[in-house]
C-alpha cells in the first residue's frame, strides 16, 4: 500500500477539480519522449483513459496497486503495455508515460507553493506512481516474452514443411541445424502429416542437416519408432558421411532403419515398396 | 457392465474404441474378441483405436493379449488408428507393443489383412478341385 | 518442489477402475487448462494413469489431487498419489525399466517418470507411498 486512506482520497479528489488541466499537463509530458511515433490525439487517449480508471480506483478506496479496487486500473496498464510492446516502443518509453503523471501533479498541486502537509501528500503520490510505473514495466517485458515465444513458434513452423512426394510418400527434408524442440516438432509434424494424407511411407532427408548429437539422434529414432506403431515405415536419407561417423561412435542403434544415400533413391525405394503392398492386394481381391 | 460392440463385416470382425475404457472393459473385449472368433471363424480382427486419446501399459498389454489369442486361433489381428501423441507417448513409455501389427487407418488394415490372410494362391486350390464348381 | 503458486486444486479418491477413468479426466482438464500441447496432455495423462492404477493395485487404493501451478510465466499441471498401502522396499529396484511385483508390465513407475518434468517418489514400507508428478507446458 502505497498510501494511506486520506492521501488516496484527496489525490482522488485533486484528480477530479483539476481534471482538464492535469490531463492536459500528463499528455503532453508523456507525448514527449515518443518523438511523434504515437499521435498526440492517441498519447492523450491513453493518459485520459489512465487518468479517469485511477480516479475511480482511488474514490473507489484504492491504496495502491495491488488493491482490490485497483482491478480495472491494473487491466489498463496491462492492456497499454501490451500494446506498445507490439508497436514497438522501449520499456523506458513505456513506463515514462505513466510517470509523466508526477509532472502534472507536482503543478496541479502547487507544491512548491503549499506546506509541508502538502509535500508529504506529493511524496506517498510519487511513491503509487511509481507503483503504477513497475507494473507497467513488468507487464511490459511479460509481453515481449510472449511475442517473442510466439515468434519462435512461428519459426519452427516455417522451417519444417511436410510434403507429399507421391501416393502414399510424405517427406520432410531437413534443412539447417537440428535442436531438441526443432527435433520434436519435427516428429510432430510428420506423423501428423502420415494420417492427414494416409500415406504409410515417410522419408526423413536430413542432406541439409550439417551436425546431429545423441539428442537429435534418439529424437529421429523415436519418430521412426512411433510411425511404426501407426503402421507406416520411415526412411532416412541423406546422412553425410560425418553424420554416419558421429552416429556410429554415439553408439546410437539404427538397428533395421531403412538408409539411403539420397532423397530420390528413398522415393524410388518407397514407391517400389508401395507398388508391391498394392499388387499383392490386387491379387488377393 | 457395458460391453464394446463387435461388428462382423464379410470376414472381417471390426471393434471400434471409442471411449475412455475402464480396466474390466478391456478385459471383457479380450474375451469376447476370442469367442466371436471361434464363432464366426473369421481370419481377420481390425480393432480401431482411432477415438483413443491415450493408450497406458494396461491396455497396450491388453491389445498384445488380444493379438496373441487371435493368433493361437488362427486369426490375425491389425491395430489401426492410432493418434501421433499416443504414438509418441508410447515410445516414451517404452512399449513396443510387440506382436502388434498396425496400420494408419481402418482401409490400410484392411488391405494389409488381404495381403496376409490368404497366402494360399487359387492354383494351390485346384489341385483339390473347387468343390462348388465340381458339384454344380 | 519447484515453488509453484497452485490453482484449481481437485482431490479425487481412488478405490475402483472407474476412479482411474476419473483420475485421468481430471488430470486431462487440467491439462487443457494450463495449455499444454497435444503431446504434452497426452503424456501427463498417460502418466497419472500408470500413477492411479498403481495406487489403486499396488497401495490398495488411496487418493490424487490434481491443480495448476504456475512458475514465473510457465504454466503446469502437478498431480500428488497418496496411499497407505505396504510402502516400496527398494525405490532403486522398483525405478527399474521392466521389474514388477504385479501382473503389470514393470514400466508403471519408470514409464510415468520419463513421461513427466518432475517425480517425487517418497515412500516407506508400512508406511504408504505418495508419488508427486509434474508437467510444464513447453
Amino acid at each position: 500500500m502505497a498510501l494511506n486512506a486520506e492521501q488516496a482520497e484527496r489525490l482522488g479528489q485533486l484528480l477530479s477539480t483539476h481534471s482538464d488541466r492535469i490531463s492536459q499537463r500528463w499528455s503532453e509530458v508523456a507525448a514527449a519522449p515518443l518523438k511523434g511515433r504515437l499521435t498526440v490525439a492517441e498519447a492523450a487517449r491513453h493518459t485520459g483513459e489512465l487518468q479517469a480508471q485511477l480516479r475511480s480506483a482511488l474514490l473507489a478506496g484504492a491504496t495502491g496497486v495491488d488493491s482490490v479496487h485497483s482491478a480495472e486500473l491494473r487491466a489498463l496498464l496491462t492492456e497499454l503495455s501490451r500494446s506498445r510492446a507490439r508497436m514497438g516502443f522501449t520499456a523506458s518509453e513505456t513506463a515514462t508515460s505513466v510517470f509523466a503523471l508526477k509532472t502534472a501533479l507536482y503543478e496541479a498541486a502547487d507544491v512548491e507553493k503549499g506546506d509541508d502537509a502538502a509535500l508529504r501528500d506529493y511524496v506517498a503520490w510519487s511513491a503509487l506512481i511509481d507503483e503504477l510505473g513497475l507494473f507497467t514495466f513488468e507487464a511490459y517485458s511479460r509481453a515481449r516474452e510472449e511475442i517473442i515465444t510466439a515468434q519462435g513458434e512461428q519459426l519452427l513452423e516455417l522451417s519444417t514443411p511436410v510434403v507429399k512426394l507421391w501416393e502414399g510418400v510424405v517427406a520432410v527434408p531437413l534443412v539447417g541445424t537440428l535442436d531438441s524442440a526443432r527435433a520434436q516438432v519435427v516428429m510432430e509434424r510428420l506423423l501428423e502429416a502420415l494420417v492427414d494424407t494416409g500415406s504409410p511411407y515417410a522419408i526423413i532427408d536430413i542432406t541439409g542437416v550439417p551436425a546431429v548429437d545423441t539428442q537429435v539422434a534418439q529424437h529421429v529414432l523415436k519418430t521412426v519408432m512411433a510411425a511404426r506403431l501407426m503402421g507406416a515405415e520411415c526412411i532416412i536419407s541423406g546422412i553425410r558421411p560425418q553424420i554416419a561417423q558421429t552416429i556410429v561412435t554415439l553408439g546410437i542403434e539404427f538397428g533395421d532403419i531403412v538408409t539411403k544415400a539420397s532423397l530420390a533413391d528413398a522415393l524410388r525405394h518407397a514407391v517400389q515398396r508401395r507398388n508391391a503392398d498394392q499388387r499383392a492386394v490386387k491379387r488377393e481381391a | 457392465m457395458d460391453r464394446l460392440p463387435i461388428l462382423k463385416i464379410g470376414s472381417v470382425l471390426l471393434v471400434s474404441i471409442q471411449i475412455d475404457m475402464q480396466d474390466q472393459m478391456a478385459l471383457q473385449l479380450q474375451e469376447d474378441l476370442g469367442q466371436r472368433i471361434v464363432d464366426t471363424g473369421c481370419k481377420g480382427v481390425i480393432i480401431d483405436i482411432t477415438g483413443l486419446d491415450i493408450v497406458d501399459s494396461f491396455v497396450g498389454r491388453t491389445l498384445s493379449t488380444i493379438a496373441s489369442i487371435s493368433r493361437v486361433l488362427d486369426a490375425e489381428t491389425i491395430v489401426v488408428g492410432m493418434r501421433p501423441a499416443v504414438a509418441i507417448t508410447l515410445v516414451e513409455l517404452g512399449l513396443s507393443l510387440e506382436g502388434i501389427r498396425t496400420a494408419l487407418n481402418v482401409e490400410r488394415g484392411l488391405e494389409l489383412l488381404a495381403r496376409s490372410t490368404e497366402p494360399d494362391t487359387a492354383d494351390d486350390l485346384e489341385l483339390f478341385g473347387d468343390p462348388e464348381t465340381a458339384s454344380s | 518442489m519447484t515453488t509453484s503458486e497452485a490453482t484449481d486444486r481437485q482431490v479425487q479418491a481412488i478405490s475402483s477402475d472407474e476412479d482411474v477413468v476419473r483420475v485421468r479426466q481430471l488430470v486431462r482438464t487440467a491439462a487443457v487448462a494450463a495449455k499444454l500441447s497435444l503431446v504434452d496432455q497426452t503424456k501427463v495423462v498417460t502418466a497419472a494413469s500408470e500413477l492411479a492404477r498403481n495406487t489403486l493395485v499396488y497401495g490398495g487404493g488411496g487418493s490424487a489431487e490434481v491443480c495448476r501451478v504456475l512458475n514465473g510465466s510457465r504454466h503446469g499441471v502437478r498431480i500428488v498419489f497418496t496411499d497407505s498401502g505396504p510402502g516400496i522396499a527398494d525405490v532403486e529396484l522398483a525405478l527399474t525399466d521392466g521389474y514388477t511385483s504385479g501382473t503389470g508390465m514393470g514400466l508403471g513407475l519408470s514409464g510415468a517418470r520419463r513421461l513427466v518434468d518432475e517425480f517425487h517418489l517418497d515412500t516407506a514400507v508400512g508406511a504408504g507411498t505418495t508419488v508427486a508428478v509434474v508437467k510444464w507446458a513447453r
